[in-house]
């Protein structure tokens, strides 16, 4: 991508380029000749400091190469690489590509370590050391930002390390969950529900579901007004892990816990996202790290 | 009317015997067996000194060291700076005449130069003859053993980075890696370049601290110094004639001191910035004046104010601890030890805390309140090590999950842990609580580390 406003600027820039290299060429031809003559002493004939002269030291003949074989590399590497303004370079050679470059070049020398791991099911690589390590740097670089050092998540961000899962629990789901990432939806419910009252109302029904502190007066009231939420909510308010509703009836709050809490998600739902890990991992880093997530929450399996 | 580039003369140094001579031997035979002979060396079954770059340890005997001990490279350098500044200072390029690898490897080049083609004047002979069998013989010789000693150099240079012992049987197997070759033969190109070919010219057009160097002379630094004085008007004389009735000096200009000389200047006209003081015009200068009974010194060690004012040996070495050298000598001293004392008391264990990104704090069961930490744990010993972790710094603190993590020797593994406090133990805010790492094995290392608890409003 050119940086260049307009194609002035690309051939200001390229032509001051080279008439510097250039003008080193000139200066290289004017001192080379140059004729001084020196005092009968062989001095220079210039003092300093009252005793310190300047000798006739003329410099070698090997320098006046280098400097020439300098000039020549100057063109060489602008012919090569990006150099002069917009031009791209004989060799095509971009960051972006050697960036590229490299990190295929990582994969080609980690790929013999994942291979080892390919032939096992999930358990298998939850039950292996060295998988699980690499998972855990993995974990540490890529999952750690919002799950935290300790996978156990944060508000709105869910726990990896309580079984309690929105959407499914096996190995596979989880694969995918990295892969693509994920969306949790929650439309804003206050319209369907009713009034600020009923919203009040059912969120002390809610409370009650998982056996929190709550109204109950209120919490019978709301529990007609719940319909509205049974829909993903199941009736029971169970959750349903197909559509990823969250368990209303266990002690997990994803989004906080309490009147007020719940009120905010039937007022405004919400937009919960995992943003998608493909582009950063590939398929064997990402089949690590799912066993090394499954891990946590299936400690006993693991150890079979 | 002189151009201002000219080819280079190739200078023929004559070799000298004598007192500074002998100096410049000692220290190359010194640093030489220092340098081919260390990585042969073997310290608990691996290379004792080892500078393996791929894994990023630096073995030292005993020490190892990590990317994070880099300080003390830093340390190092300042050591090795300020030293050069206090040897010039008080005698001059001291480093330039008897220590530096150029000075040294061209020392050992013109030795292997001088058993093959002779010394100055039948290497200047040889060099003008027609060509001839015995003429290539004698070049083949030479450049023959100047490859062999350079390319044993780079192979020993190589020998620092990979195990040395497993190079030679690579080397003998002709099975070396790309780059060990590449580094073997850049090494040994340069050795042969430079101190075959390039001499002088390295320290008259290329290196840098030739200059600097002659910047951090005064007036009482010790230096190469004709007497001019005593010496001029020099002449050629007969042994028994008396030099004041022939209005001659002391130098008979037999321009040995100008033969002799490496950079191939003739110090009889002051003090250049060629001079790399190796002292062979003082040595070469010496014996002559022995041979035709005059008194030694006419070119010798001295200092601008004591030619000038023609002062003893004691008075220069009394003006020798002037302010400069004894500030110099302080701060390598407090820098020396400051850097001998760290590393005696550096711990074989590095631990970084990591306060957890993701959630400043949180409530738990209870109402009890935690913070997450990571703790980077490096075991920087050469066995595996299992370490206890302790918190303290709030009432009732503790550690709610793993408190122990063991490391595979000069590994790093990352600890997880969940520090909890009792509710409404504590203000709400941020509290300085401190992390106590220990080993439990026989030789304990302890680290203890800073960090911020939050309790949340």
């Amino acid at each position: 991508m050119s940086d260049f406003t307009s194609e002035f600027w690309n051939i200001y820039v390229a032509g001051l380029t080279i008439l510097s290299i250039i003008a080193c060429l000139v200066l290289l031809w004017i001192s080379g000749t140059t004729k001084v003559n020196p005092a009968a002493d062989n001095t220079t004939g210039h003092v300093w400091d009252g005793d310190l002269r300047e000798m006739n030291n003329p410099l070698p003949r090997w320098w006046v190469y280098l400097f020439v074989i300098t000039v020549i590399f100057a063109f060489l590497y602008g012919a090569l690489y990006p150099t002069f303004g917009k031009y791209k370079g004989l060799l095509g050679w971009t960051s972006t590509g050697q960036h590229a470059a490299e990190v295929q070049k990582v994969e080609a020398a980690i790929a013999p370590i994942y291979a080892k791991f390919d032939g096992m099911s999930p358990e298998q690589v939850a039950g292996n050391a060295q998988a699980m390590a690499i998972g855990e740097r993995l974990f540490m670089n890529y999952c750690a930002q919002c799950h935290g050092s300790d996978a156990r998540g944060a508000k709105s961000f869910p726990n990896l390390t309580d079984g309690d899962w929105l959407g499914g629990s096996d190995h596979a789901y989880i694969k995918n969950t990295i892969a693509q990432g994920r969306t949790g939806v929650m439309p804003p419910m206050a319209a369907a529900v009713g009034g600020p009252e009923d919203v009040r109302n059912v969120a002390n029904y809610v409370l009650s579901l998982s056996g929190s502190p709550h109204d109950s007066v209120r919490a019978s009231q709301g529990k007609v007004k719940f319909a509205a939420c049974a829909a993903c909510h199941g009736q029971d308010g169970k959750g349903m892990q197909a559509i990823g509703a969250p368990n209303l009836t266990d002690g997990v709050w994803l989004h906080g816990w309490g009147e007020e809490a719940i009120i905010k998600a039937v007022n405004n739902g919400y937009n919960n996202a995992m943003p998608a890990q493909a582009a950063l991992l590939n398929e064997a880093q990402i089949n690590v790290l799912a066993s090394y997530v499954w891990g946590m929450s299936n400690k006993p399996a693991a150890a079979n | 009317m002189v151009s201002l580039y000219a080819s280079s003369k190739k200078i023929y140094p004559r070799a000298v015997k004598g007192l500074f001579s002998n100096w410049r031997w000692i220290t190359v035979w010194i640093t030489q067996i220092v340098f081919y002979g260390l990585p042969w060396f073997e310290w608990n079954a691996r290379q004792a000194i080892l500078f393996d770059l791929e894994a990023r340890r630096f073995f030292i005997f005993g020490l190892v060291l990590y990317p994070q001990d880099f300080i003390y490279l830093t340390g190092l350098l300042v050591i090795s700076a300020l030293a050069l500044f206090l040897f010039t200072a008080v005698a001059g390029r001291l480093w330039c005449g008897y220590a530096c690898p150029q000075t040294v490897y061209t020392e050992i080049f013109l030795w292997i130069e001088k058993k093959v083609e002779g010394d100055r004047s039948a290497r200047m002979r040889l060099d003008n003859a027609p060509f001839s069998a015995l003429k290539l013989g004698k070049k083949w010789l030479k450049h023959g053993l100047w490859v062999l000693f350079a390319l044993w150099t780079g192979f020993t240079f190589v020998g620092y980075f990979t195990p040395i012992r497993e190079l030679a049987a690579l080397s003998l197997a002709a099975s070396l890696g790309p780059w060990q070759i590449f580094w073997v033969f850049f090494y040994g190109f340069a050795t042969y370049g430079n101190a075959g070919f390039m001499r002088e010219q390295v320290c008259k057009y290329m290196c840098p601290y030739a200059r600097f160097q002659s910047a951090m002379f005064d007036k009482d630094t010790m230096i190469v110094t004709y007497d001019e004085k005593r010496g001029e008007p020099r002449g050629p004389r007969s042994k028994k004639a008396d030099p004041k009735a022939l209005n001659l000096g002391s130098c008979v200009d037999c321009t040995l001191c100008v033969q002799v000389c490496p950079t191939g200047i003739d110090i009889r006209n002051g003090l250049q910035y060629e001079c790399i003081g190796c002292g062979a015009c003082i040595d070469v200068c010496d014996d002559v004046m022995a041979k035709v009974g005059y008194p030694k010194g006419l070119i010798k060690y001295s200092t601008q104010n004591g030619i000038a004012n023609g002062w003893s040996t004691a008075q220069m070495v009394k003006r020798g601890l002037r302010p400069r050298v004894l500030v110099y000598t302080g701060i390598l001293m407090a820098i020396t030890t400051a850097v001998m004392v760290s590393l005696y008391l550096r711990t074989p264990l590095k631990v970084d805390v990591i306060r957890d990104r993701g959630a400043l704090a949180r409530m738990v069961e209870q109402g009890r309140i935690e913070n997450v930490f990571r703790l980077q744990v490096m075991n920087a010993t050469e066995s595996p090590q299992t370490y206890a972790i302790s918190v303290s710094g709030l009432p009732g603190i503790e550690i709610a999950s793993e408190a122990e993590i063991t490391v595979l020797p000069t590994e790093v593994r990352s600890a997880v842990l969940r520090v909890q406090i009792p509710p409404n133990s504590s203000e709400t805010g941020s509290h300085t609580i401190h992390f106590d790492i220990h080993s439990m094995g026989d030789d304990v290392a302890q680290v203890s580390e800073k960090a911020a608890f939050l309790v949340p409003r």
